[in-house]
């Protein structure tokens, strides 16, 4: 499938600060669907993970609502921060996500959301032209390499589980 | 496809979205899918609703219940059915028809070739996973015939049946393929189908990450279709007929008259009828 890069166009400051903030809050509602579907599968381990993933966003979100000022960024990401074919940067691939999972495969899609997020900020850098684009956006790629370093920690608190994770006592394919 | 652009409130994708949390299994496809017909309504500004989702039953056709439209879950196999009904009385209003590979293809299969020989202005999406997922795990018209479980030990060894071919074959007058993997590309194929008058189909391949586990590897096979997409029946009839199954976009769209029936009084008497049905 053709995942060719198709981020909103980022002429201005505003621009980048309304991009940015909607790439948190892909990230939120993401993470907050993920946690209703670990609920609704009773893994209340991965809720609260998810949870609190969803949370620190939130505040990532809001850290760039104030730093706009008196500018409308939500109404101005409503408008510019879309993402035609990807999906946000930052938000965790559902495909991935098991009623099983642990909390090493929630930090796993995290990390990859990161990532992807120091990614597309390290481009924005990489080819703005306008002086203060490539300073805010500098400035966010420290932001999101300081995620990944944090998720990687956190990785290190819960260790890779067993190959046989996914294996279910009482397995859905009850006919096998 | 009605009612597009005319609202005075435009809606945003969480808009049409219920307070009804899904059940799908983590992984499913569905919920991408889910995504994309929000994604697809707030494109075309459609008032919520203005919107009627119709379903059969399955997995697939959880999906009115999550959706802040007028939905209707009907019986199994029966949903363009109902949804041609609804249609040609309220032609007014947007129909979309969901259904899964089973659902749609072997209990509905019949009203499927009528629903795309009918031509009725609504858009039809299958959400194909190749698996009866919400029976545990049976064969469907599309597993393939060598998929071997104990419910189909070797594999039922017949051969799949062809959607877009058969959809074509019977009439329906816009044929798309998308990915559930794929959101943004997928709502914006639905918003297309929706606006695209007459019968629009859209199969949409959403993995079973439950008891289809080896379709995981579905996004890496899919692509985008090598050519753009044709008016020209026949050459569609070739491209489909040579299709890999993962080409992704929209592969027809043609230009059929949508069948609209004369509206008007009916001659017919109420209590004359209510007579005839009397015991």
């Amino acid at each position: 499938m053709s995942k060719a890069p198709d981020a909103p166009k980022v002429a201005s400051l505003n621009d980048l600060l309304a991009v940015a903030y909607q790439i948190e809050i892909d990230a939120v509602d993401r993470y907050k669907l993920l946690a209703d579907q670990m609920e609704t599968h009773n893994n209340p381990e991965l809720v609260k993970i998810f949870r609190d993933l969803a949370r620190a966003e939130g505040i990532h979100g809001e850290e760039i609502r104030r730093l706009a000022g008196d500018f409308d960024v939500v109404a101005h990401a409503r408008e510019i921060a879309k993402f035609k074919r990807s999906e946000s940067p930052e938000e965790a691939d559902l495909g991935s996500a098991h009623y099983l999972m642990t909390p090493w495969h929630a930090l796993q899609l995290s990390l990859g959301g990161e990532k992807r997020a120091l990614a597309y900020f390290t481009s924005i850098v990489e080819t703005a032209k306008d002086p203060k684009v490539k300073a805010m956006a500098a400035e966010l790629v420290e932001e999101e390499a300081e995620h990944v370093n944090l998720v990687n920690r956190l990785l290190l608190r819960y260790p890779k589980p067993k190959d046989n994770w996914a294996d279910d006592l009482d397995p859905p394919v009850s006919q096998e | 496809m009605s009612a597009i652009g005319t609202p005075a409130l435009a809606c945003k994708p969480g808009d049409y979205k219920s307070d009804v949390k899904p059940i799908w299994c983590p992984g499913c496809g569905d919920y991408h899918v889910l995504m994309s017909f929000t994604r697809a309504f707030a494109q075309l500004k459609l008032p919520p609703e203005e919107v009627v989702v119709v379903s059969g039953i399955g997995c697939s056709s959880r999906i009115p219940a999550y959706t802040n439209c007028y939905g209707f879950h009907g019986v199994h196999g029966r949903s363009l059915a109902l949804a041609a009904g609804l249609k040609v009385t309220r032609p007014d209003l947007t129909v979309v028809v969901a259904s899964g590979d089973g659902d749609g293809y072997s209990i509905g299969g019949n009203h499927f070739l009528h629903a795309c020989r009918r031509n009725i202005d609504m858009t039809y999406v299958v959400m194909d996973n190749h698996i009866y997922g919400m029976t545990k795990g049976q064969p469907s018209p599309t597993t393939e015939p060598e998929f071997d479980t104990a419910l189909s030990p070797g594999g039922t060894g017949v051969r799949p049946f062809h959607p877009l071919v058969v959809a074509l074959a019977s009439g329906a007058n816009f044929i798309a393929r998308c990915f559930s993997g794929d959101p943004n590309e997928t709502a914006s194929v639905l918003a297309e189908a929706i606006k695209h008058p007459g019968f629009s189909f859209v199969e949409i391949l959403s993995p079973c990450v439950t008891f289809r586990p080896d379709e995981s590897a579905w996004k890496d096979m899919v692509h985008t279709a090598p050519v753009p997409e044709t008016s020209d029946q026949g050459k569609a009839a070739r491209r489909l007929m040579t299709d890999d199954g993962f080409n992704l976009g929209i592969l027809y769209r043609g230009s059929r008259k949508p069948y609209r029936p004369p509206v008007g009084t009916t001659s017919i008497d109420l209590a004359e009828l209510e007579k005839d049905f009397e015991l």
